[in-house]
């Protein structure tokens, strides 16, 4: 059994006699009788480490790893160069708390202050969170941010990926917040500002189907009627597509899991916001500012915390008291390693990898594109028998796309290789194609 | 430091090969900004995060007692294990037939918190405390709701609680009424019985307190809340003192949140990730993410998953007898600390402490001018980070202490050494206004930050 | 020019009957700390006397701002945007909000009833 306790049995003896009792369970007195446990936990005795790995080495092994991925839907397996692991496993930042103590924290501090500099620069806005936990709650909390007196009503557009709208849903009960979801033509979100009363409205670019929205257009459209515009973004797309900002957008967010982050079964994650200036003291969440100390260096320290629980406590506009850190840093040592050539040549891997597949597949009979509209690494396809498809790709170690509406949405990142889509496009052909 | 920015020579790392098929949107869909991300060699890069990883503190630096976060050594066993490739690249919307073992380790887990917690039932989905916190509310919010009984609109916070407490209650739709805090640092039993009535939709209580004691009417206050209609939650940040002693379900509290980074030893990161699971009583069950009468999810997938498997690895080593023991001694630890310190400091709350207790140096500052917040940047020049600062806000100049499980009685002894030394140097006249001297910046503007946001390079 | 206060430490400056500055007292400055932001209302708020028309943040606080009057607001002081720390450097020359169209106002004290108070 370990349990990581360093005192011995003859210092816990020393102790018990300076604190002035005789047996540990005195300490607990102020506990009364009643609610005290009067028999061990129903959990089994504890075990050595050799032990404890091969316990949990069994259950990771009852997991099936696939060979070949093309399933995204909020999730989606791309390349982590070595150096991601390497640096994000240094004990320092691994077992910090938040830096609350600038002084010694210097180094947690600058990397998040670069990581929000980063994600302006990918989403082409003005100031950036230090994350909160993933895409999904960053949409709920940017609808809380554009709510006003007079204006509350939140837009949701039926093409965002159904995690998302199920978190924005339960976000808007909890804080009574009317919503309504908008339809889609052609893939595309379908949107009617003519007699809206809303503040805002969220939609996806790539959206849940893949398809590439008009998010200039609605982002006009949305600001003549005085309603802001949260748009959620793949972050690798973002290194060829148009950016939230040259669209004109209030709000970016979305989950930065795409940027080094692994699959791990959907989290951790990281979700990112940004947003213009105006909107700096409604973001929720840490910000790390720049300053100076005493001696006139530059430093860096947590900033504009009077947005926050801990000091406005039930005039917050948020709870949320922490980030995810250690994920933001994996972000900030990705983008960095991967540099702006090598996100962009990412982006494009995926974008010409998908429509190779998306050709190659639409050469099968009965297999064709559900909508006609461009879109960027996923796609949905009509396919004749989804399941049955989905099954032989299975058997061959490779995860298929997501069915959904009886379509299949798949998804192709640089991690799947000319050869692997061909073979898979050579599966689906033998189940469909006949 | 430099930043990585500033480091750009325009270097480029070859991690993907040319693509074997091209394509080429249009250009009216292409950004037109050109991207600037930081150009640096792969050797540059490692440098830049080494030196930054100097410039931070982490609890395998140094001894840690910052109230209320628990932070305790991180097992690495946990961190291999939440590696593997079986849980690390396995995708969130596979088919359910090929993750039975997610499934096991989140049933495991589950199971084991509901035992730790005295729960029916426990959903992973929350991602940090505060998370789950708005989750148990909504709880209580769709209880209520289903029962036809909206008119209880009314959170009942006492004075000493976290932040968060009351942050969650407004998202949630709620009011909040705050109640002091008795002198001996209990619930107010008068106050709370005047507080409670139809408009009660609960209360939140967190026990052991912020002050690292034991509310000893723990069974009276959930009572009075019950009895008024009302539902009771536990803010469970301080259960490293209670694990296999005492549990939140058989104090009468019907929903719990746990984190999972601070008593089942995951490592806070920074600032995260974390995990926030809650438990309930079976009453509420229905409305959790995966019940029938569901609030809906919080969160994108399952939680963070490998949070929670580090959190099981954590369970299965120390077994029963290994959390009561961490309990046990997380308290002696704290209790040792305490004893050697109460003769200079002033303590809150009389008799034994917790895992956690609470000093106020409004004396040291009434005195010498010194107050908690230079007494604690003059603690950083002596390698310790600093206790939590001015926190529970009903303590004048607080520094709260919690030195966890984990420290040897060494450590303890140097840092009693230490506060005891400082403190006689700021009786001495020692100014520590200036402190912190030794570390990598001085003392930062924060104002100048503040008024002048410099928020990205 | 007469200056009248309030029990939650705001300043008023009629300038004629219907018409007023406002701002916080020295006491409520020196509370609060180096002052970082604080929110201007927009002109045409309404404003109740004894609800808050505003907050004012430091580092570490945040405090609301109560109007001593019933009426609208028809200007704010811009400077404040740019320096929030007039307000620490000369409390009493720096208005926040001007009033106007007053018709009713808090029970206000003289600068010794309300010296009084903060000596508590």
């Amino acid at each position: 059994m370990a349990n990581y306790i360093s005192i011995t049995e003859s210092e816990k003896k020393q102790m018990l006699d300076a604190v002035g009792v005789s047996e540990i369970e005195e300490l607990f007195g102020g506990i009364p009788e009643k609610v005290t446990l009067k028999a061990p936990l129903a959990i089994p005795h504890g075990l050595p480490e050799q032990k404890v790995f091969a316990k949990m080495s069994a259950m990771a092994a009852k997991n099936k790893v696939y060979r070949s991925i093309f399933r995204g839907g909020g999730a989606y397996r791309h390349y982590i160069p070595a150096v991601v692991d390497s640096i994000c496993s240094k004990e320092e930042f691994v077992t910090a708390y938040t830096p609350y103590q600038p002084e010694i924290s210097q180094g947690v501090l600058q990397a998040i202050f670069e990581y929000q500099s980063m994600i302006c620069r990918l989403t082409d806005m003005d100031v950036s969170n230090a994350s909160v936990y993933d895409g999904a709650t960053a949409a709920a909390e940017a609808v809380a941010m554009c709510k006003t007196p007079r204006k509350n009503k939140a837009l949701l557009s039926s093409a965002l990926n159904p995690q998302i709208i199920e978190t924005v849903k339960t976000y808007c009960f909890g804080s009574d917040t009317p919503y309504e979801i908008l339809p889609h033509t052609d893939g595309k979100t379908n949107v009617d500002f003519s007699d809206s009363d809303a503040s805002c409205i969220i939609i996806s670019q790539p959206n849940f189907y893949g398809v590439i929205e008009d998010v200039e257009k609605i982002c006009e459209n949305a600001h003549g009627k005085g309603i802001k515009v949260i748009v959620c973004c793949n972050p690798i797309s973002l290194a060829l597509l148009k950016t939230p900002g040259e669209c004109g957008a209030d709000i970016a967010v979305g989950d930065a899991q795409p940027l080094g982050i692994p699959l791990s079964f959907g989290g951790p994650y990281l979700g990112f916001m940004a947003c213009k200036t105006e909107l700096t003291r409604k973001l929720p969440g840490r910000i790390v500012g720049q300053t100076t100390d005493t001696r006139g260096n530059r430093a860096f320290v947590l900033t504009l915390q009077a947005r926050e629980q801990h000091i406005r406590r039930e005039k917050a506009s948020s709870n949320i008291c922490s980030n995810q850190a250690l994920c933001a840093l994996r972000a900030g040592v990705y983008l960095s390693a991967m540099g702006s050539r090598g996100l962009e040549r990412a982006a494009s891997h995926c974008a010409a990898k998908a429509h190779y597949m998306a050709a190659e597949l639409c050469k099968i009979k009965g297999v064709s594109l559900a909508y006609k509209n461009e879109f960027f690494n996923e796609f949905l396809t009509i396919c004749p028998k989804p399941e049955a498809a989905l099954s032989a790709l299975d058997d061959a170690g490779i995860l298929g796309g997501l069915v959904v509406d009886g379509k299949v949405l798949w998804c192709v990142t640089e991690q799947n290789s000319i050869d692997e889509i061909d073979e898979a496009v050579g599966i689906v052909r033998e189940v469909c194609g006949k | 430091m430099t930043t990585i920015f500033e480091r750009d020579n325009g270097a480029e790392n070859e991690y993907l090969g040319e693509c074997e098929v091209s394509y080429k949107l249009d250009n009216k869909y292409c950004r037109d900004k050109k991207l600037k991300l930081p150009g640096v060699s792969e050797g540059e890069l490692c440098r830049h995060y080494t030196q930054l990883a100097d410039n931070t503190y982490g609890v395998n630096n140094g001894f840690y007692p910052l109230g209320s976060c628990t932070m305790k050594y991180n097992p690495k066993i946990n961190e291999k294990v939440a590696a593997l490739e079986g849980f690390s690249d396995i995708h969130p919307l596979q088919p359910k037939s090929t993750t039975s073992g997610a499934a096991e380790a989140i049933n495991l887990l589950s199971k084991y918190l509901c035992e730790i917690l005295g729960m029916d039932s426990v959903t992973l989905q929350p991602a940090a405390g505060a998370h789950g916190e708005f989750l148990g509310l909504l709880l209580m919010k769709a209880y209520h709701a289903d029962r036809n009984d909206a008119k209880r609109n009314k959170i009942i916070v006492p004075d000493s609680a976290h932040g968060t407490n009351p942050a969650s209650a407004v998202m949630t739709g709620f009011e909040i009424v705050n109640i002091p805090s008795a002198k001996d640092g209990m619930t107010d039993i008068d106050k709370l019985k005047e507080a409670v009535g139809e408009d009660t939709a609960g209360l939140m209580l967190t026990n052991p307190n912020t002050l690292g004691l034991f509310d000893k009417n723990i069974l009276k206050i959930t009572d009075i809340v019950h009895k008024a209609g009302g539902l009771t939650y536990c803010d469970g940040a301080n259960q490293n003192a209670i694990m296999g002693v005492a549990r939140p379900g058989d104090m009468g509290f019907d929903i719990v949140h746990v984190n999972l980074h601070k008593t089942f030893s995951t490592p806070h990161g920074g600032g995260g990730p974390g995990s926030g699971p809650v438990g309930c009583k079976s009453f509420l069950s229905k409305y959790l993410p995966e019940g029938e009468c569901s609030i809906g999810r919080v969160k994108a997938f399952y939680g963070n998953f490998l949070v929670a498997v580090k959190a099981l690895c954590y369970i299965t080593s120390l077994g029963c007898d290994g959390l009561l023991s961490a309990s046990q001694i997380a308290v002696l630890n704290a209790n040792y600390v305490m004893s050697k310190l109460s003769g200079l400091f002033e303590t809150v709350g009389d008799g034994y402490c917790m895992h956690e207790f609470v000093i106020t140096l409004e004396k040291l500052k009434s005195e010498t001018g010194i107050n908690a917040l230079s007494f604690a940047k003059a603690l950083l020049d002596e390698g310790i980070h600093p206790p939590t600062m001015y926190f529970p806000l009903i303590v004048p100049e607080a520094l709260m202490i919690e030195p966890t499980e984990t420290e040897s009685k060494k450590r303890l002894d140097d840092a009693i050494e230490i506060f005891k030394d400082l403190y006689n140097r700021a009786k001495a006249g020692e100014d520590m206004h200036n402190a912190p001297k030794r570390t990598y910046v001085s003392r930062v503007n924060e104002v100048a930050a503040a008024r002048n946001p410099i928020v990205k390079a | 020019m007469s200056i009248k206060f309030t029990k939650t430490h705001e300043w008023v400056k009629f300038t004629d009957d219907n018409t007023a500055y406002i701002g916080i007292t020295d006491y409520a400055q020196s509370e609060l700390g180096d002052v970082v932001y604080i929110r201007l209302p927009e002109a045409g708020e309404t404003l109740t006397t004894g609800q808050p028309f505003t907050d004012i943040e430091s580092v570490k606080a945040v405090s609301e701002i109560f109007s001593p009057v019933d009426g609208v607001v028809s200007e704010s002081n811009e400077l404040l945007d740019a320096a929030p720390e007039l307000i620490n450097e000369a409390p009493y020359d720096t208005w926040i909000i001007k009033a106007e169209n007053i018709n009713k106002t808090a029970e206000f004290l003289t600068e010794e009833e309300y010296n009084e108070i903060i000596k508590g």
